[in-house]
């Protein structure tokens, strides 16, 4: 968006958004991952970490990411802080 | 002389396979290049009207396939262009009448004597495109610029890398640069990040193209004094022919605020 649209409060332009979609979409056709297998595999990590660590399922974030030449899939899992503090006690 | 092969392809239907088939036949028959378009759109025939030429068929591409005629008595010349022949497809049949070792067949009989053997493929991806892939020296993808376009481009982009014919050369049709420039329609440059395909053409939406498929006229026909859709496919057909065109400035005329923008932008 250029300052004179931002100066009008105008949302974002429809050829902008379209970029944005297909970019989205296409990461999900090159790996042949439909957002449905993700949240599977999501739900999945989630099962095998939540046995050793304790974290919070609501945090998880499991995406497919093409940026490079590959795509990967990119897990960010964050661990619960208490873990840490249980640590130093004993 | 041993002819190019080069099929167009798109997998999104109405994106303009058959008018920039017929368009860069033209052209590169205007160029002096003795070129045959076959229509590979078995069951839904087209490629005959959009050229003109669909009151002489009398035999198709399957009538050659099943030994029904003489390879040379399905070919039909252009009277308004002297090297430039159209195989019609048969409106009949199905895709399954074609295998693709059929049209390599077909096309290699033609390459003796042909420089140029265009292929339009249908759209999808199945039987029909396998067809007019198969024979392929180079494959133009044909996209718009719009999210479904350029996703099924993608898609036969991965296709073609998988049948060893890739990457292909892309054309983007139907461009409105007022949109463009309002930030309303995909730009070149977006398409191109997304696909990460050589560019060798861009088409203008251009009411001419309908005017010249009503009456049976390729644009490309117009020559030099023809309209700017006229113009970019002689310069794909050039482009093909390896000389360097440079792309024609489609960025409509700037007004004071555009300027403006500009300016702003680039502080």
């Amino acid at each position: 968006m250029n300052w004179f649209e931002r100066l009008l409060g105008k949302k974002e332009k429809s050829g902008a958004t379209a970029k944005q979609r297909l970019q989205m979409v296409l990461i999900h056709d090159r790996a042949d991952v439909s957002p449905g297998l993700l949240e599977q595999i999501k739900d999945d990590i989630i099962e095998v970490i939540a046995k050793r660590l304790e974290i919070n399922p609501d945090t998880v974030v499991v995406n497919l990411d093409n940026t490079t030449k590959e795509s990967r899939l990119v897990a960010e899992i964050p661990l619960l802080q208490n873990g840490r503090r249980r640590a130093a006690v004993q | 002389m041993s002819g190019k092969v080069i099929t167009v392809t798109s997998g999104k239907g109405g994106v303009g396979k058959t008018t920039v088939t017929a368009n860069i036949a033209t052209a590169l028959a205007m160029m002096g290049k003795k070129v045959v378009a076959i229509d590979a759109d078995i069951g839904l025939r087209n490629l005959d009207v959009v050229m003109g030429l669909e009151n002489r068929i009398v035999y198709d591409l399957v009538d050659v396939i099943e030994g029904r005629c003489r390879l040379r008595q399905a070919m039909i010349k252009d009277k308004r262009q002297p090297d430039l022949y159209l195989i019609p497809a048969a409106q009949t049949r199905d895709k399954m009448a074609v295998s693709p070792s059929d049209m390599i067949l077909v096309c290699d009989e033609l390459r003796q004597e042909m420089d140029y053997i265009i292929v339009d493929s249908p759209a999808g991806i199945e039987r029909g495109f396998r067809n007019a892939v198969a024979p392929a020296d180079h494959v133009l993808i044909v996209t718009n610029p719009e999210v479904s376009a350029v996703r099924d481009a993608d898609r036969i982009i991965g296709l073609l890398e998988a049948e060893e014919k890739g990457p292909g050369r892309l054309i983007i049709n139907r461009l409105k640069p007022d949109m463009v420039a309002r930030g309303d329609m995909l730009s070149i440059d977006d398409v191109l990040d997304i696909l990460a395909v050589e560019l060798i053409g861009v088409i203008p939406e251009d009411e001419s193209i309908l005017v010249s498929s009503n009456r049976g006229t390729p644009v490309a026909m117009s020559g030099s004094n023809g309209s700017s859709a006229s113009q970019a496919f002689r310069n794909v057909a050039q482009r093909i022919e390896g000389q360097t065109v440079p792309f024609v400035d489609l960025t409509p005329k700037t007004g004071l605020l555009s300027r403006l923008n500009n300016w702003f932008s680039k502080s």
